[in-house]
């Protein structure tokens, strides 16, 4: 189906071609010509000539070309015409006509003639197309251009770069381009540029700075300095706050993996030790909707969400009916036969799908990061998951404070018996928390799959991770999963530069057990009847 | 009744008496020989020979079943859950490893007189305090069993003293068999990362490569799990060992009769270890390796499987879990390795569901309905 549509659009392409191509060049493309012609020349410093000569022509169409000389995608044909190449990838690469912009079809590289550059060349040409930029009314192209300029300031383009900051409406384009100004100043032993670059964080200006600071003038020296410990200052803030949401990112991960196992741990006093699996199955499920429906990996991700849940809640009813309900008040033994599920249900993966990683995309909505300031960007699909995990706790904080299957689940976990004497069917709320702990498990799977790799081992290497926070937390206790997920995190992120990631762990497993001395129950214990299982 | 009638007894010596245990030795002891025989006695070719290769495949699972012992002296008799003797075990394993690196000395690829390969080759110039004393036989044998009896000691301090039990307790002791696995495959831990511990030569002098050693370590195995046996049979049926069993049904009235019951799961835990680090170190020089894999929380949880699946609280029943799934496991592995896995996991859940006490459970039941239909028959002729 997909084929056919792509075949009728290239007929209708081609039909459409040989009138495009009627159009002729207007009478100033001589001139335009003439530029160009400049560029094919063997000498380099007379490209660099002509490169100029592009620059000061005021041609609109000035910026393309330097763009594509740049990329190499500036070549001339056989017959004298110059063309920009769309795309050179492949054996035949569609081309346009330089001076018209009309679209020539497909040539074969052998017929094209690349206009060489060196990398002086190179440099010139991006500084050039820089300050061509920062004339564009396009701001996003003005602010590109600013931040590419920082450092590369020359004396040239410092008396200009004064006047733009003056008539720059936008104000990241006027402190991207006052900064870049400070830089060259700096550089040139300036004692104005430094106060201007105090507070900055762009690594560029870091450099100036700590030049200036070892430099002969004394006065400039010391200024540049004092601006140096106070970027330092504020770097040290800024990597303190990647810290935290790092940690909390790491933590809202082991919020949504634990949180599910608190649940069915807490009701039935069962330990699912496939719990890991149904996180796995989620993560799976996530790479399948992106398979069923290839090109809308956001549109496959919003559905994975209500499809893993399902996915993991049927699997856990299976489980729970298929297994647990036999070994009832024998948790170990549960531990074990569960235990032997995930083994089952890994190898199933593994020969099914495959042993290896399966990657799921991230859709555009969720990649890239916010851009706080030039020493702190945080990453999107981060900030998704710390979302998610807080809306997932939300609901299930919801779902047991203000439904009746939530009432249910409480009164099922305080006191067995009685709950069962007034009437509460016990086994029913037992496979309703069950499936609704794996549901929240699938929910983490998706959120994962974001994050990492799919693979048969994502469970696992979590499992202990979240017996680890249900444990420190204390059972029973959804805020006691959040606060304990959350702070695990970001110890392990705070640990993690001066110790290593595996050290890391290490002293944070070896503080839980020492913690369970001081507080057996965990952070929030149960109190009151229910403390007594 | 037994153990009153020979209260008189040296402990130890008691459960020689026992009639379960006479068999569970004449057994091995009787397997320990025919296995000698055939492979000292049988000319090579003859289809009942027993070759080298299967002798030290025998050693190993002997060195499974002593482990198997240990964990069943904590699980099956104090309610402990352990998914974590895998670590014990290692670090057996690894005490002994050091004197078998040590004992290279010079022959190794780098040629350092002190220095194991390892350290050569990640630039080290001198050894680390711990690697002190282990070019002594005898230092390292004792650290063999107090480096994990120490470890048992304060985890165990640690844990039972707050009272640390049930599924808590089985999740920390998996936490710990982690975070050893992970330090472990450090290579700053000195202890050769990732690799591990290999290429041994001799221990005590005697050629690790030969059959003789292979023949003698086997026998050594042996010895030591009949050892283990009685030892663990003895703490059981002695009047500790039943405290350990109040504990495990109802931990709390035990300490309301006013038994400190931290103290003696804290005994008993300890012991377990230390024979968990004898199988360990009788299972190195076997298998000629040691690596960090031996701390992998599946391995230990694998060992509390040949437990369930023998039995529990028999002891002679995790000795033949022990054998009968690691023998599965070679056999599977070398057929279809894919299966194996699945073979696990629906060991796991079908000993758990069907059968709760294991072979030994069948054996018993067996026993129990000849022994009925006996006295039925009786009755009836009478």
């Amino acid at each position: 189906m997909r084929r056919f549509l792509i075949l009728g659009l290239a007929c209708l392409l081609m039909g459409w071609l040989p009138t495009a191509q009627a159009q002729q060049a207007s009478p100033d493309d001589s001139a335009a010509l003439e530029l160009l012609e400049a560029l094919d020349v063997s000498s380099y410093p007379a490209k660099g000539e002509a490169i100029t000569a592009i620059l000061q022509s005021d041609d609109e169409r000035a910026r393309d070309w330097l763009q594509a000389l740049l990329d190499g995608r500036l070549q001339r044909t056989e017959d004298g015409r110059f063309v920009i190449v769309l795309d050179n990838s492949g054996r035949n690469w569609p081309v346009e006509d330089a001076l018209t912009n009309e679209s020539l079809g497909e040539m074969s590289r052998r017929d094209l003639n690349r206009i060489g550059i060196n990398n002086a060349l190179r440099n010139q040409l991006r500084s050039a197309i820089a300050v061509v930029d920062l004339y564009s009314p396009n701001v996003d192209r003005r602010r590109t251009s600013a931040t590419r300029l920082l450092g590369e300031v020359d004396e040239e383009l410092a008396a200009p770069l004064s006047e733009l900051i003056a008539e720059e409406e936008d104000g990241q384009v006027q402190r991207r381009l006052a900064q870049a100004l400070a830089i060259y100043q700096v550089e040139s032993g300036q004692l104005e540029g430094v106060e201007a670059l105090r507070g900055s964080l762009h690594p560029r200006a870091r450099v100036a700075l700590s030049r200036a600071a070892n430099g002969d003038d004394p006065i400039v020296a010391d200024a540049a300095r004092e601006a140096l410990a106070s970027i330092e200052q504020n770097l040290k803030i800024n990597r303190g706050i990647e810290t935290l949401y790092f940690g909390l990112s790491l933590g809202s991960v082991l919020v949504l993996a634990a949180i599910g196992l608190a649940i069915t741990f807490g009701v039935m006093g069962v330990i699912n030790m496939a719990h890991g699996e149904l996180i796995m199955l989620g993560a799976y499920t996530t790479w399948m909707m992106q398979q069923l429906l290839p090109g809308q990996p956001g549109l496959a991700l919003i559905l994975s969400i209500p499809a893993g849940f399902m996915v993991a809640a049927l699997v856990g009813i299976a489980i729970e009916r298929g297994v647990i309900q036999f070994l009832k008040g024998r948790p170990l033994e549960t531990l074990l036969a569960t235990f032997g599920i995930s083994l089952i249900l890994q190898q199933l993966v593994r020969t099914v799908i495959s042993p290896l990683n399966r990657t799921v995309v991230t859709p555009e909505w969720m990649s890239g990061s916010l851009v706080i300031n030039d020493a702190l960007s945080l990453t999107l699909n981060r900030m998704v998951v710390l979302g998610f995990a807080l809306v997932v706790f939300a609901s299930l904080m919801l779902i047991m404070r203000r439904t009746r299957l939530g009432l249910e689940v409480r009164a099922v976990t305080q006191n067995r018996a009685m709950a069962r004497s007034m009437g509460i069917r016990a086994t029913r709320v037992d496979i309703m928390t069950f499936a609704l702990g794996s549901g929240v498990a699938g929910l983490a799977g998706v959120a994962l799959s974001q994050l990492t790799n799919v693979g048969p081992n994502l469970g696992q290497n979590y499992i202990i991770d979240s017996f680890m926070v249900v444990v420190f937390g204390g059972v029973g206790n959804l805020w006691g999963t959040l606060v304990a997920g959350l702070s695990l995190g970001v110890i392990n992120q705070i640990l993690e530069p001066w110790a290593g990631a595996v050290l890391a762990k290490i002293i944070v497993l070896v503080f839980i057990i020492l913690f369970i001395q001081k507080r057996p129950r965990g952070l929030f214990p149960q109190k009151g009847r229910a403390a007594e299982g | 009744m037994m153990t009153q009638s020979s209260s008189s007894q040296f402990w130890l010596t008691r459960p020689l008496g026992e009639r379960t245990t006479q068999i569970f030795l004449g057994v091995l002891f009787a397997a320990l020989l025919l296995v000698t025989v055939l492979h000292l006695a049988v000319p090579q070719g003859h289809p009942l020979y027993v070759n080298a290769y299967t002798v030290n495949l025998f050693g190993k699972y002997l060195s499974y079943a002593l482990l198997a012992v240990a964990v069943d002296l904590v699980w099956g008799y104090l309610g402990i859950l352990s998914l974590g003797h895998g670590a014990f075990f290692a670090i057996g394993g690894y005490a002994m490893g050091m004197y078998l690196m040590r004992q290279i000395g010079d022959r190794g690829t780098y040629g350092h007189p002190v220095l194991p390969d390892f350290m050569v080759f990640l630039n080290w110039d001198s050894l680390p305090w711990y690697w002190y004393g282990f070019d002594m036989a005898w230092f390292a044998f004792a650290m063999v069993l107090l480096a994990p009896g120490l470890l048992a000691l304060v985890f165990g301090f640690l844990a039972f003293r707050s009272r640390v039990t049930g599924v808590y307790l089985s999740i920390i002791t998996q936490a710990l068999t982690f975070a050893l696995m992970l330090a472990f495959f450090r290579n700053e831990m000195g202890f050769g990362g990732n690799n591990g511990l290999t290429d041994f030569r001799e221990l005590l002098g005697y050629n690790l490569r030969s059959n003789d050693t292979r023949l003698g370590l086997f026998i050594a195995t042996g010895v030591a799990l009949a050892l283990g046996y009685i030892l663990c049979r003895a703490i059981v049926t002695s009047k500790l060992g039943r405290v350990c069993v109040a504990t495990r049904d109802a931990e709390a009235r035990t300490r309301f009769i006013g038994y400190r019951v931290e103290r003696f799961q804290l005994f008993v835990f300890v012991v377990s270890a230390m024979l968990a680090g004898l199988a360990g170190a009788l299972y190195v020089p076997q298998v000629g390796i040691i690596n960090p894999s031996e701390f992998s929380p599946l391995f230990s949880i694998e060992i509390v499987l040949w437990v369930a699946l023998g039995g529990r609280a028999t002891l002679y029943g995790a000795v033949i879990g022990a054998i009968l799934v690691n023998y599965a496991k070679t056999v599977f592995t070398g057929v279809m390795p894919d299966a194996w896995l699945f073979a696990l996991g629906a060991m796991f859940v079908l000993v758990t569901v069907l059968l709760p006490k294991g072979v030994a459970g069948l054996l018993i039941r067996r026993k129990r309905q000849k022994h009925d239909e006996r006295a039925s028959t009786g009755e009836a002729s009478a």
